[in-house]
Formats: C-alpha cells, sequence, structure tokens
C-alpha cells in the first residue's frame, strides 16, 4: 500500500485537475488539461525524445568533465597544503555564482558557432562543486592511524594518496557524484534557457518554442519529459552507488 | 641488546607538557608493559619509540629499522576495501616484496592467527576479534624486531581478549621480538609481561617498574599462581599511588 500511496495521490490530483479544466472550461492556452498534455506529448514524443537526449548528453558530458576536474584538483589539494591554501577559495566562489549569472560571458567566449560548449561549460560549473568537496572530505576521510602506519612503512605523500586515500574517499565520491549529476542535469536546461537559441534544440528550447507559439500542452509535455528524465537519472546513480559501496565495503 | 630506547624525553603539546622526562629502554626479545592512569602519555611514550612522533626533548633510539618495526592500534585499523590478505600484505607492498611472494607471505601470516580460509574476506565481515588478528597478522608479516602494541584489545570482550593474550605470547615464542605494549589492564599487563613499567599521572614518568617471574608463555593456570596474584596487587598499588601523587 505505501508503494502505491504516491502513485494513488498522482492519479487523484490529475483527475481533480482533468475535471477542473473541463467543468471550468479553462482556455487551453492557460492551463490545458491533463489529457491534452497526453496526446501533445504522443503527438512530439519524436521531437521531445530527442531534445531530451541532446539536453542529456550536455549533462552527461559535463558530468564527466565536472568529475575529472574536480578530482585532479582535489588530489592536488591533498598532495600541496599551499596549493590546497590557493584552490579552496575559488572553488566556493564557482560555488557561490548563479550559473544564469555568467551564461552570457560563456555564450560570447564561445562563439555563436558553439553554443553548446558554452553550455557543458555552464553545467560544469555547476556540477563541479559537489564532488569537488565530497572529494576534499573524502580524501580526509582515512583512518589517522592508517595514515600513520603508511608513514611508518615509509610510504610518500602521492603512494599514500594513491594507495590509502583515494580508496578511502569512494562512498564520498559516488555520494558527490549522485548530487553532481542531478545537479548537472539542472545546469544544462539552465543554460539552455539563458542561450535561448535555437542552436541546441534541447529541452528547454523546445519548452521556449512552445511557450512562444502559446502551445502550453506542448510546454508541459517537454517539464514531463524533463522530470521523467530527472527521476531516471536519479534512479540510475542511486543504484550505482549503492552497488559502488557493496564493491567497496565486500558486502 | 637494546632494540629501542628513551633517553630522557619529554614530549609537550600546546595544552601543556604530555609526558616526561622518561628514560626506558627495551632489550632484545623482552616484554615491556606500559602501565598507567589515561592521559599519562603512555600511547605517546609507544609512538616515540615507533618513531610515528619526536619528543621535544630528549632522544628516541631504535636499533631496529622501519621495516623492521611494526605498530598494533587499539582498533584494528583496516581498509575496508581490501581483503584480508590484501590488509597483511600491506607493509610487504610498500616494501617492494613481488607480489606473489608478498601474498604467500600474508597468508601464512593469516593462518599463524589462526585465520586460515578467512584471505579474502573484507574487514565488514569479521568480527572485532578476527579484524584484531588480522591486523596482528600485518604486524607480524615483516617478522619484526620491535612490535608495538597500543592497546590492542581494550575494545574486546573479556574471553577474546585472553585469547589474544595467549595467541601473541604463543608468536612472540617463535621469533622473539621485543614487544612494548600499553594498556590499562593490570591483569593482563602482568599476564603478558616480563617486566611491567608503571608511569604516573601526566605528564607521565616512571613511578614504579615491576620484572615479573615465570615462563613465558604462560603455562596453565598461570592467572591463579601465588606470584601473578601478588606482581598484580604490588602494580596496582603503585598505579593507585601514581594517580594520586
Amino acid at each position: 500500500m505505501s508503494r502505491i500511496a504516491p502513485l494513488l495521490l498522482v492519479a487523484l490530483l490529475l483527475a481533480a485537475w482533468e475535471i477542473a479544466c473541463r467543468a471550468l472550461q479553462v482556455p487551453g492556452y492557460f492551463l490545458p488539461a491533463p489529457s491534452a498534455v497526453a496526446v501533445a506529448l504522443a503527438e512530439n514524443l519524436p521531437t521531445l525524445a530527442a531534445a531530451a537526449g541532446r539536453t542529456l548528453s550536455t549533462a552527461v558530458l559535463a558530468l564527466v568533465i565536472a568529475s575529472g576536474v574536480a578530482v585532479g584538483l582535489a588530489v592536488v589539494t591533498a598532495l600541496s597544503p599551499l596549493l590546497d591554501k590557493a584552490i579552496r577559495p575559488l572553488a566556493s566562489v564557482v560555488q557561490v555564482t548563479p550559473v544564469v549569472a555568467i551564461a552570457p560571458l560563456l555564450l560570447i567566449w564561445a562563439g555563436l558557432d558553439h553554443p553548446g560548449r558554452a553550455l557543458v561549460t555552464l553545467a560544469v560549473l555547476v556540477a563541479f562543486f559537489p564532488i569537488f568537496s565530497g572529494a576534499v572530505a573524502g580524501l580526509r576521510s582515512a583512518d589517522p592511524d592508517l595514515e600513520r602506519l603508511f608513514r611508518l612503512y615509509g610510504a610518500s605523500r602521492w603512494q599514500t594518496v594513491r594507495r590509502l586515500r583515494l580508496p578511502a574517499s569512494v562512498p564520498f565520491l559516488l555520494e558527490g557524484h549522485k548530487v553532481g549529476a542531478g545537479l548537472a542535469l539542472i545546469g544544462a536546461v539552465v543554460a539552455e534557457f539563458a542561450a535561448g537559441s535555437g542552436k541546441v534544440q534541447g529541452l528547454a528550447w523546445q519548452m521556449l518554442d512552445a511557450g512562444n507559439k502559446l502551445q502550453t500542452d506542448r510546454m508541459i509535455a517537454a517539464l514531463v519529459v524533463l522530470g521523467v528524465m530527472g527521476v531516471a537519472l536519479h534512479a540510475a546513480l542511486e543504484a550505482l552507488e549503492r552497488a559502488g559501496l557493496r564493491w567497496w565495503r565486500g558486502r | 641488546m637494546t632494540v629501542a630506547s628513551l633517553l630522557d624525553v619529554e614530549v609537550d603539546y600546546d595544552r601543556g607538557r604530555a609526558l616526561g622526562p622518561l628514560t626506558l629502554s627495551i632489550g632484545a626479545g623482552e616484554i615491556v608493559a606500559l602501565v598507567g592512569p589515561s592521559g599519562c602519555g603512555k600511547s605517546t611514550a609507544l609512538r616515540l619509540l615507533a618513531g610515528l612522533e619526536d619528543p621535544t626533548r630528549g632522544e628516541a633510539r631504535r636499533a631496529a629499522g622501519r621495516g623492521e618495526t611494526a605498530v598494533v592500534f587499539q582498533a584494528p585499523t583496516l581498509a575496508p576495501w581490501r581483503s584480508a590478505r590484501a590488509n597483511v600484505a600491506l607493509p610487504l607492498e610498500r616494501a617492494g616484496t613481488p607480489p606473489a611472494e608478498a601474498r604467500a607471505r600474508a597468508d601464512a601470516a593469516l593462518a599463524r592467527v589462526g585465520l586460515a580460509g578467512a584471505e579474502a574476506a573484507r574487514p565488514a565481515q569479521l568480527s572485532g576479534g578476527m579484524a584484531m588478528r588480522v591486523s596482528l597478522a600485518r604486524a607480524l608479516v615483516t617478522s619484526p624486531r620491535l612490535l608495538l602494541l597500543d592497546e590492542p584489545f581494550a575494545a574486546l570482550d573479556e574471553i577474546t581478549r585472553r585469547r589474544l593474550a595467549d595467541d601473541v605470547l604463543a608468536l612472540w615464542a617463535t621469533s622473539r621480538p621485543a614487544i612494548a605494549f600499553v594498556t590499562h589492564n593490570v591483569e593482563e599487563a602482568v599476564y603478558m609481561a616480563s617486566r611491567v613499567v608503571v608511569l604516573s599521572r601526566g605528564p607521565g614518568r616512571i613511578a614504579a617498574e615491576f620484572a615479573v617471574d615465570g615462563p613465558l608463555p604462560r603455562p596453565e593456570g598461570f592467572r591463579a599462581a601465588e606470584g601473578f596474584r601478588a606482581t598484580a596487587e604490588a602494580v596496582s598499588a603503585a598505579l593507585a599511588e601514581g594517580i594520586d601523587a
């Protein structure tokens, strides 16, 4: 019962929405009924799916890049206390700067012919911080006595990072990537909105385009696709995290 | 012959002196127990002997090289992502032993502590006592000349810690490393050690020293013997005096 409770609630809300739209004769451009959204979804499915694919590939590429940069920088901070002091405040600056505010600048730098690069960069900026701070915390999470043993065995700082501190940080990395992936998707969509151009026809562009044409049903259909994609991505990463932790702990 | 010694060492931390002045030497094949009230710096003394820490004043000398010194902490201190075998092989890996040989020696060390068959298990799959044995195997795998144990059985139940005390003595008998261990359990100190050093309340100095007679490893019923009881009483009295002083 508790498993189907949320589904029941959704069904109830959809029914109320449908009935309200019909009874009050709400105009379709203002608030289309769920049935109208379903029709729009079915009619536009190939376009929407292709758009979702583009947005998802922006997010995934951004996640991969953010992961490499964030983990790399975190390892650098672990190796050098001086660089640690230098890098960490800058990382916080990246975190607190709203992506929408940097978008116009990046779009100029990327050039009109390559708005995709700006989108990926923006999504990278959003996904970077949780992965970086997770990696930094993880690299500090190794048992201090194990670190003493490594020193006793004569391990260098790099060997300690590679053999002890990086493996010890795996649970933190998994968590950081899970959060980072969700943010990369949000970042990709926000960046598409900020770009606004038809050059990269992702889900956000579909929504903008539908909005301009007052096709509110298509707008909501795009939103539904975005929601489903977000939930699927989250579920996939939860599963990945669980599997990763099982592998790490050995049970 | 002396394996490790502390000469007039003092250790200062931010909050004041933690240890000393203290002079202590561990002879080859000797088993020395360090007992004292909490905060007296007995674990610090052990870290000085291991070379994990340097004294503020005075000198720590070791005849045993880095590769010949092994430490066992209060917690098993195992890497959760490594199997028991890979945990035990860690010091060999760092010393550049070829993987096949490291593996064989790790398995042999695990067999010595009674864990044959558990080579592939991860720490999360082991009981507290088993994990401690893995930790012990990791310390023994390099055949150290100096073995330092920092309250190694404190977190274990009475039966397990008694069994491990006998195991440590049996392992000691095969290669006779010098052992220094910290404990706050007087019975354990007297049972395992050939010499018990009582430290005073912090900053710790030597309050009293006792030689423990009797064969090592201990024969059956040693805990009930007259000598054992008398020495344990004397150590307890010295400990109480050190706390009150």
